[in-house]
Parts: structure tokens; sequence; C-alpha cells
């Protein structure tokens, strides 16, 4: 291996490492909302704070429970979004390729601040 | 190249077996949808051995019969995607001459990834798929540099085999 193959994986790494690290401080874990989209059409909005259960389409299943939303079901052959663990944190998705639904975390007017340092 | 369809027959069977044979042994990275891409061992080969056109051939060729085997049309799309921009990727990283093949198939595993990203973005018309770059980024580093590792392997042993059509010395 050339020393610049190296450099290439290690710059790759750092972006991706910076990227992560990014998304971590920016997101703010809290009651917000899921917002569910089918072919890129709103499909509707739902609540993390109250447990629920919602049939999207008869294609996926999604259960919001103790805060966390979570795909419970999907017909698709690869299952990728079921098996993707729960989401709760600010910009966090659950994207089903197959059936084009895409869930996403949004904050909402339910933003509430943790401390305010003065 | 007098060979040139038996050789090309050759390697894209071999490609297929490879997709076949990764099907069959899930090796999981703990990352949903992540793959080793065991026949971009071949491609890489393709490009060293012969030019980025068979091998872009190859991989386009490879992609439409796996995809019609054991996928699926959006499979196709996906992967046609990821393996155009890849092999545009190494192409041009060879010809700069100043990366290895770890370093070539290194980058070429994470513009594949971020390749299917795109498509995924435009699929679902959302830039929220956007959130799964960095965990794509890395599965790409690690499979790339293990597939660019025994690519050099390969090549370090078929060496003496000639698929330009240049007379043998």
């Amino acid at each position: 291996m050339k020393k610049n193959d190296w450099i290439l994986a290690a710059c790759i790494l750092l972006a991706a490492v910076a990227i992560l690290l990014f998304q971590f401080v920016r997101s703010d874990s809290g009651a917000g909302k899921v917002s569910v989209t089918v072919d890129g059409e709103i499909f509707g909005t739902y609540s993390l704070a109250e447990d629920q259960t919602v049939d999207i389409d008869g294609t996926n299943r999604l259960v919001i429970e103790n805060g966390t939303a979570e795909m419970e079901w999907a017909d698709c052959p690869d299952q990728i979004c079921v098996n993707h663990r729960a989401v709760s944190r600010e910009g966090e998705s659950i994207i089903c390729l197959p059936n084009q639904v895409v869930i996403s975390v949004t904050d909402g007017e339910e933003a509430e601040l943790d401390g305010i340092v003065q | 190249m007098k060979n040139r369809a038996a050789y090309f027959g050759v390697f894209t069977a071999l490609a297929l077996i490879l997709s076949y044979v990764e099907m069959l042994i899930p090796v999981s990275f703990g990352i949903p949808g992540a793959k080793l891409g065991l026949a971009n061992l071949i491609i890489v080969v393709m490009l060293y051995k012969t030019d980025w056109k068979e091998a872009l051939l190859l991989s386009v060729v490879r992609i439409v019969l796996a995809g019609f085997i054991f996928g699926n049309m959006f499979s196709i799309l996906y992967s046609l995607a990821g393996g155009v921009l890849s092999l545009a990727v190494m192409a041009g990283l060879k010809r700069t001459g100043s990366f290895g093949v770890a370093g070539v198939s290194v980058a070429g595993g994470v513009s594949h990834n971020v390749g299917q990203l795109l498509v995924a973005m435009i699929v679902v018309e959302t830039y929220q798929v956007g959130y799964y770059l960095p965990v794509l980024l890395i599965a790409g580093v690690i499979t790339g540099l293990l597939i660019g590792i025994i690519s050099g392997e390969v090549l370090k042993r078929i060496r003496q085999i000639d698929l330009t059509g240049e007379r043998r010395k």
C-alpha cells in the first residue's frame, strides 16, 4: 500500500467523523414529532409523546412508544427499515426504499430547552 | 485481443458467482444495507488488467444480470448509479498514478455508496437520507480497503496473464 492510500482513507474517515460529530451536537433529544412521507408527499405528522401505531398505506407499520419511533413491519423483501433501530433525535430518519416511505424526526413547536447558562 | 470475448465471458461469470456468494454469506458490519461488494474485486482487477472501458462494460453487464437474477429493477438502478460513479472515480484516481490499488479501491467503495445515496435522495425526494452519509463513508472505506488488498494480491499472482492484447514477451 502506498502512503497516499492511507492518507486518502484517513481523510475520508476524518470527514465522516466530523459529519457524525456535527450531527450529534446539532441534534437534541426530546419529545418531538415524526413526519411520514410516502413518495415525497406528506402522509402525516405524529407526536412522539403519545404511544400509537400508524399504518402507512398498508405497506408499513410504524410504532411510537416511550418517545421513540420504530418501524415494526414492512412488506418489502429487504426489511432494512424494520431492522433499523428506533429513532428519537431530531434529524434521524428511517427509510424504506422499496415503498418510498420516509420517517423523520422533526422537533416542531415542542422544542424545549434543557437549560440556559447565564 | 484474440480471446477478448472468451476472457470477458469468464470475468462476467466470475463477477456473477461472487455476487451470488455474497448473497449466501451475509457479511454484516452492523450497518443496514452495507455489503462487502465482492464482485467489485473483479471490476478492480479488470480495471488494472485492461482499461476503464472494459471494466465499465463488465460492471454494467454484471449489475444488469445480477439484478435480473437476484434483485429487482430498483436494485439495478441503485447499483448502476453506484457502479458507474465508482468506476469513474477509480479510473480517474488510477490515471493520476499517485495511488495504489488499495487507495483506488477505497475511493471506489466510498463513491459507490455515495452514488447509491444520491439516487436514494432523488427517488424518495428528501435530503434526510443524507443523514446516513457518514456511516456509508466509513463502510465504504472498510469494504474498499478489504477489496483493495485482495485485488492487490490477486493482481500480483496473475501478472503473467495478459489481457490487453499485446504480444507476450
